[in-house]
């Protein structure tokens, strides 16, 4: 089915980045649509307390800051389909979008896609997930109580998930490769007041130990060659995520992790396609930079409508 | 069709018994990728007549939740004949969870 109206700003992906470049779209005067695959949100669906972003008097879920966000940028008319994307055209014009549900077509496509977790790539990983794999502590943490597990990761995530799970079960062991935590100070201090946490630095898991579910990880001391197994119930991989850009790889420069090359403009290769949001080359992922993203992108498709007569 | 919430009582006879195939999504209320994941189960429900669509709240229904072995929601089963034919972790676009009904 083809949708023969042409937006002046499509899109791609409905988390904060997405749907504040919707809402100043929107406000602009423009006509607007999000493609989301499932619902308001992104990546912050799966924080269970957001303290962070400004505004916020009580904490909150991302889910629920998902949906407010949403529903500000409906407010002023903004459109959503949930759908999925398949394809897109960033150099034709109009440029167009190809969605399980349909063909879209814009004038100007702003790519807010956002990124997901990062595997470890260890054997067996993806078949153990959900027996004793996981990488949403805050989904499945609930789970494993009173068992014993292991986080991998040293980042801010990985430092939160192993704050979480330490208040649901018997034992936490932290594994990271450094020496040091990455994650912000502000989160030192709770881990080293928890009891039931180990830290095990300078560290890899190389093998997960499974029959029909995880019995435990196989653990290297990098300094040592020491490898030894650590029986536990569950593993829980919080080693960073990886920008979904499997769709555009072949027509935007992309950096050598995979994310889009954009500069604080927010404006890709292609006049016209911008990328806002986790997606985007850019030192700070967060809610904040993301919603900030949303808006330099609408004010330059804006711009670029102008320039272009559109 | 509306999506049907399943309880240890009405398990069997909606669910094991039924004539149709059975899509049921195992979640919590507490679960942000389930949340994310509602509308597009409700979706299914609208456009597949043919498939009973169910959800199984695996706080109040823990029991049903270890029977199919959950451990991480939310997790699809699609059940044909009493039999399970498929099943799938995590939050996933329409697309897919149609492909696991075939």
């Amino acid at each position: 089915m083809a949708n023969e109206k042409i937006y002046d700003v499509l899109v791609i992906g409905g988390g904060p980045a997405g749907y504040t470049a919707a809402l100043y779209a929107v406000r602009a005067g423009l006509s607007c649509l999000v493609i989301e695959k499932m619902s308001a949100g992104g990546q912050m669906c799966e924080t269970m307390h957001i303290d962070n972003y400004p505004g916020l008097a009580d904490t909150t879920d991302g889910f629920t800051l998902g949906a407010a966000m949403a529903a500000g940028a409906a407010r002023f008319g903004a459109e959503t389909v949930q759908a999925e994307v398949t394809s897109l055209d960033l150099s034709a014009t109009p440029k167009t979008v190809l969605a399980d549900s349909g063909s879209f077509a814009a004038h100007t496509v702003i790519l807010a896609t956002g990124a997901t977790h990062r595997h470890m790539g260890l054997d067996r990983e993806r078949e153990l997930v959900g027996r004793g794999v996981g990488y949403c502590a805050t989904c499945d943490g609930m789970f494993y109580r009173g068992r014993r597990v292991v986080v991998i990761g040293g980042g801010n995530s990985a430092v939160a998930d192993a704050l979480y799970l330490a208040g649901i079960c018997e034992h936490v062991t932290l594994v990271h490769r450094r020496d040091t935590l990455r994650a912000s100070k502000v989160h030192h201090a709770p881990l080293a007041a928890c009891e039931n946490v180990t830290l095990q630095l300078n560290s890899e898991v190389v093998r997960l130990m499974a029959d029909e579910r995880l019995t435990g990880v196989e653990i290297r001391e990098k300094d040592t060659g020491r490898v030894f197994t650590l029986p536990c119930d569950g593993v829980f991989i919080s080693i960073g995520r990886d920008p979904v850009t499997a769709l555009v790889r072949d027509q935007l420069t992309l950096d050598e992790t995979g994310y889009i090359v954009a500069d604080e403009t927010t404006k890709t290769d292609i006049p016209g396609v911008f990328a806002a949001g986790d997606v985007r080359t850019k030192p700070l992922r967060q809610i904040v930079t993301a919603t900030a993203d949303g808006a330099t992108a609408a004010y330059f498709a804006e711009q670029y409508l102008q320039q272009n007569g559109l | 069709m509306s999506v049907l919430k399943i309880t240890a009582e009405n398990f069997e006879a909606e669910v094991m018994s039924s004539d149709k195939p059975v899509l049921v999504d195992f979640y919590a209320d507490w679960c942000g990728p389930c949340k994310m994941l509602a509308p597009v189960i409700e979706q299914v429900a609208d456009e597949r007549p043919d498939v009973k669509v169910c959800k199984v709240n695996v706080d109040e229904e823990s029991a049903l939740a270890a029977r199919f072995g959950v451990m991480s929601i939310p997790t699809l089963v699609v059940i044909k004949g009493g039999e399970v034919a498929a099943q799938s972790l995590g939050a996933k676009p329409k697309g897919q969870i149609l492909a696991l009904l075939d």
